[in-house]
């Protein structure tokens, strides 16, 4: 037994920990300030929310240059956590300022929702900042409960408390396997805490235990649920078509890039030693992710269904740099989830802004001649379609460079590579039916009505901003991407 | 497999403790059934029917809270055996812990979770 030392508050770090204080806090007073009078027309909630990211993020960029362990080893702040947590924040605030003007016209309780936003992103920022697998599943949960509630929040469409149920039993099955591969990979490595488990496989040969196979194969399945990965995206089309548009667009980006920010440090920091012989199983699974998803949007006539498809195939090139591992794999992963998160909820910030009070105009062909009678709008549209078919100059394509561009340096994926290469020219093809529709059709029928709001369009801008500087001035983010991965290997 | 007899014990004991339990009261109770004592407890479910059938989501929430703060006083527990260890800093975690815990219970009485009809 080691002694443990007697815990102090002033021997915990603040700043570090900031990030968890303030969304704890900040969800807690959202709950109680609900019972507070407010102006029909205020947003205290939006107001709260914002100021608790920004506050967040404040506290782990001032310490962003710092390494240091938390809570006994659990906890880490290191480069990986600075740039996950930042991600979060601003993920956060673009999903509040989508959600500002969404919220009022479709009669969402507003206090709860904001409450429910927070307490995701908390989620996020633990499982990013994980070093431990309890921690891991702690984050996991506190994001997922969060987002079962949030995809259920039109409770009075029929679709929405569907697509609730859908996500909570199928995300209930998926922790539990989870759950599972932390106990066996526990029991075969006798810790739980990921450097520990990378040191003794490093020491002990025992990448043909079965015990370890079983339990690397249920976290991962786990975490291919949470990150819509074949063969276990069944969910992602009907979870993303009946929640709300604003809860769309923040699941999409947030539980993607906190997924795979827990893959990536139980993949590199702990399975470390034995990742080479995943190689191929990870290509197949990306391929498969990949082809599934984008022959499946082809498909689509409703724009959150064809989304959610897009973020299936986009999930599959993200685990093309899983797959090829390393540091270099690894903060291609972690560059493309910055661009992809913000473009990705561009082109929803943008769907938040079709139709007029409780209506939601995401067809196809409600599009239809849009380009012309709002010209502003149908430009940040085609943009951000163009950004994830990964077309030059947008910053999805400098996503897709890097990535194919470290895989294909591995002989044994280049076949997955060709694969991903030609799974985006097919993506190409749903992308641009989108900016046909806007630009080429007639409207049938009654045109779509927009909801103008200033925060909504403030987001856009925002992504539309990050969207072209990170694919003109790539090399700021693919430096901070290579530095947050680091300290995991 | 001598490390795992205290499990093979704790087994048998508990299925012991069932199947005597059980056993016993079949065998000395007194049986003078009636409907009404055959009727389920006060506000229980019919334990036999159609597994189908519908009751009011009331009970959920009231079975959510309750492990809500059940789950609370497990949390105590391990506090209350090493309190000496933790001195001040365990005592002031605690009071954080039940805070945010009454922060909710706040909530939920303002919501009037509670009240059943």
């Amino acid at each position: 037994m080691s002694i443990v030392p007697q815990p102090t508050f002033l021997a915990l770090d603040w700043w570090a920990l900031g990030p968890v204080l303030a969304l704890t806090a900040g969800t807690i007073l959202l709950l109680l300030l609900e019972f507070l009078p407010q102006r029909a027309n205020g947003n205290r909630g939006g107001i709260v929310s914002l100021l608790t990211f920004l506050a967040s993020g404040y506290a782990v960029w001032r310490v962003a240059g710092e390494k240091r362990e938390l809570f006994g080893g659990m906890f880490v702040h290191d480069p990986m956590t600075v740039f996950f947590t930042l991600l979060f924040c601003a993920v956060g605030v673009l999903a509040t300022l989508m959600s500002w003007d969404y919220l009022k016209r479709t009669k969402i309780n507003q206090a709860e929702y904001y409450a429910l936003l927070l307490s995701s992103v908390l989620g996020m920022v633990v499982m990013a900042a994980s070093n431990d697998l309890v921690t891991v599943f702690l984050g996991l949960e506190l994001m997922s409960l969060a987002l079962y509630v949030m995809v259920g929040f039109r409770r009075s469409q029929l679709e929405s408390n569907e697509a609730s149920l859908k996500y909570f039993l199928l995300g209930a099955f998926a922790s539990g396997f989870l759950l599972y591969g932390i106990a066996l990979l526990y029991g075969a490595t006798g810790s739980s805490n990921l450097a520990m488990i990378g040191a003794f496989l490093a020491d002990t040969p025992l990448a043909t235990n079965p015990m370890l196979l079983m339990g690397s194969l249920l976290v991962f399945v786990g975490f291919a649920f949470k990150v819509a990965a074949a063969p276990f995206h069944m969910w992602t089309p009907d979870v993303y078509e009946g929640a709300p548009t604003s809860v769309t667009g923040f699941m999409s980006a947030g539980a993607k890039a906190a997924g795979f920010a827990a893959l990536l440090r139980v993949a590199l920091r702990a399975l470390g030693p034995v990742m080479v012989d995943w190689t191929q199983l990870l290509a197949v699974i990306a391929f498969l992710t990949m082809t599934v998803g984008n022959v499946t949007a082809l498909l689509q006539g409703n724009l959150k269904r064809m989304l959610a498809y897009s973020s299936i195939a986009h999930a599959g090139y993200i685990l093309v740099a899983v797959a090829a591992g390393g540091p270099e794999g690894a903060s291609a992963a972690v560059f493309y989830l910055a661009t992809y998160s913000f473009m990705n909820i561009g082109a929803f910030a943008v769907l938040t802004m079709l139709g007029k009070g409780r209506e939601e105009r995401v067809l196809m062909s409600d599009l239809a001649g849009l380009g012309f009678r709002e010209p502003l709008l149908g430009l940040a549209l085609t943009a951000f379609m163009l950004s994830l078919a990964g077309i030059p100059p947008m910053a999805g394509f400098m996503g897709k460079l890097y990535i194919f561009g470290e895989a294909v340096k591995h002989p044994q994926l280049l076949w997955v590579v060709v694969a991903g290469v030609l799974n985006s020219v097919v993506s190409v093809y749903y992308y641009l039916r989108v900016t046909v529709s806007l630009y080429m059709k007639e409207p049938e029928g009654e045109p779509v009505g927009i909801s103008w709001g200033a925060p909504a369009v403030l987001a856009i801008v925002i992504t539309l901003a990050a969207t072209l500087w990170f694919g003109l001035q790539a090399q700021g983010l693919w430096i901070q991407a290579q530095n947050s991965v680091m300290g995991l290997l | 497999m001598l490390a795992y007899l205290p499990v093979l014990l704790f087994v048998l004991v508990g299925l012991g403790f069932g199947a005597v339990t059980i056993g016993l009261s079949t065998i000395i109770v007194p049986r003078r059934e009636n409907a009404v004592k055959n009727s389920a407890y006060e506000c229980g479910v019919e334990p036999v029917g159609n597994a189908r059938g519908r009751f009011s989501v009331k009970f959920y929430l009231v079975a959510v809270l309750f492990i809500l703060f059940d789950i609370e006083a497990v949390f105590l527990y391990p506090w209350a055996v090493s309190f000496h260890q933790l001195g001040l800093y365990g005592l002031i975690e605690m009071v954080l812990f039940i805070l945010i815990l009454l922060a909710g219970y706040f909530y939920l009485l303002k919501k009037r979770a509670l009240e059943w009809e």
